[in-house]
């Protein structure tokens, strides 16, 4: 799999170090180049800044050749925007977007968006947890 | 009318002012307290603090009988995610968005939103017809048409200076309208000829405003 990251916090960290482990091609995009020294010194992909909002940055990192985008920044208007993109105008068969606000989940879901609220997911977990 | 702006810097707050003067009620929608006060200290108590891409806040603005949505941050994604509920979660029959990158007008046209604004390259053209660098000035978008109102004034070092006006609009000449000094505005024929000083307002399809464009830069002339 051809794998675009946006967003090196923790989860896109974790996730590019993931997929880079298991053999597939990985870019990962950040904005802030001090969140790209969060990858592990054995990362084999490429790390870029640049934002992921800016089709000519989504461009210059591959995109026409992904088959996979994913968009977890801590901002959910950045990654749908960029999750749209991806998908409307640059056609990349596998999207994911993570989206904090579990209304506006459901709501780019309704646009045929895969969004995951990790607010929604934690909550339904934690109840779980906690048993009757 | 009830209007919703979201976005209380500059462009914002001189719209919700302009809106209340001409009689709708207005909602201004602003993420930074200090600004909201601000816009309550000018405006009276026409803000809400909060993020208007958030469902609860727009809820509370009562969208649900908005007429018309206006974002104008300074963040297209904002911008394009405010507009994208307003319209396909809540149906506001008219939504407008501003964009601050002009690369991302197709995108937002492609997502849905199809009426937006570039300030800034509003403010750049007129700033250059003014320093006399184009004299192409860009007065109207008829978006849902696909046209544009554009103003010529015609320089002395413009190619077309002294030949008829099919020459530079082939297929639109028939609409222009030709004001030269001393003279009433007359409606163009093709075969009119150019003279330094005229103006010209014309209708033209957004396709081809950039081959006309081209084609006065290309003679050396305009966006330097």
């Amino acid at each position: 799999m051809n794998v675009i990251i946006m967003g090196c916090g923790r989860v896109g960290a974790e996730l590019a170090h993931l997929l880079d482990a298991e053999g597939h091609k990985v870019t990962i995009l950040d904005a802030d180049t001090k969140n790209l020294q969060r990858l592990p010194s054995e990362f084999g992909g490429i790390a870029l800044t640049g934002d992921a909002t800016d089709e000519d940055v989504l461009r210059k990192a591959g995109i026409a050749e992904a088959n996979a985008f994913v968009a977890v920044t801590r901002d959910d208007d950045r990654n749908a925007m960029a999750a749209q993109i991806a998908k409307q105008i640059f056609d990349v068969p596998k999207v994911v977007c993570r989206i904090y606000d579990p209304p506006r989940e459901e709501f780019y879901r309704s646009l045929g968006l895969e969004a995951i609220s990790p607010t929604a997911l934690f909550a339904r977990l934690i109840r779980e947890r906690l048993g009757n | 009318m009830y209007i919703i702006i979201v976005g209380g810097d500059e462009v914002g707050s001189r719209l919700g002012k302009e809106l209340l003067a001409s009689g709708h009620e207005v909602l201004v929608i602003e993420r930074n307290p200090e600004r909201c006060d601000h816009l309550t200290d000018e405006l009276g108590s026409i803000s809400l603090c909060g993020d208007g891409c958030e469902m609860a806040v727009l809820t509370k603005a009562g969208i649900a009988r908005a007429g018309a949505f206006i974002a104008v941050t300074h963040e297209d994604d904002d911008n394009l995610a405010a507009c994208q509920i307003a319209k396909q979660k809540f149906n506001v029959p008219r939504v407008i968005a501003k964009i601050n990158s002009p690369k991302n007008e197709h995108i937002f046209a492609k997502l849905g939103i199809e009426h937006t604004v570039d300030v800034v390259g509003l403010v750049l053209e007129h700033i250059k017809e003014q320093a006399g660098i184009s004299s192409l000035i860009h007065l109207l978008s008829l978006k849902d048409e696909g046209v544009e109102i554009v103003l010529l004034r015609v320089t002395k070092d413009l190619p077309i200076v002294g030949k008829p006006i099919k020459e530079l609009l082939p297929d639109y000449a028939a609409s222009s309208l030709l004001v030269r000094k001393g003279h009433p505005p007359v409606v163009c024929t093709p075969a009119t000829v150019l003279e330094t000083g005229d103006q010209f307002v014309f209708l033209i399809p957004s396709r081809d405003i950039q081959l006309l464009r081209a084609s006065l830069i290309g003679a050396g002339q305009g966006g330097k």
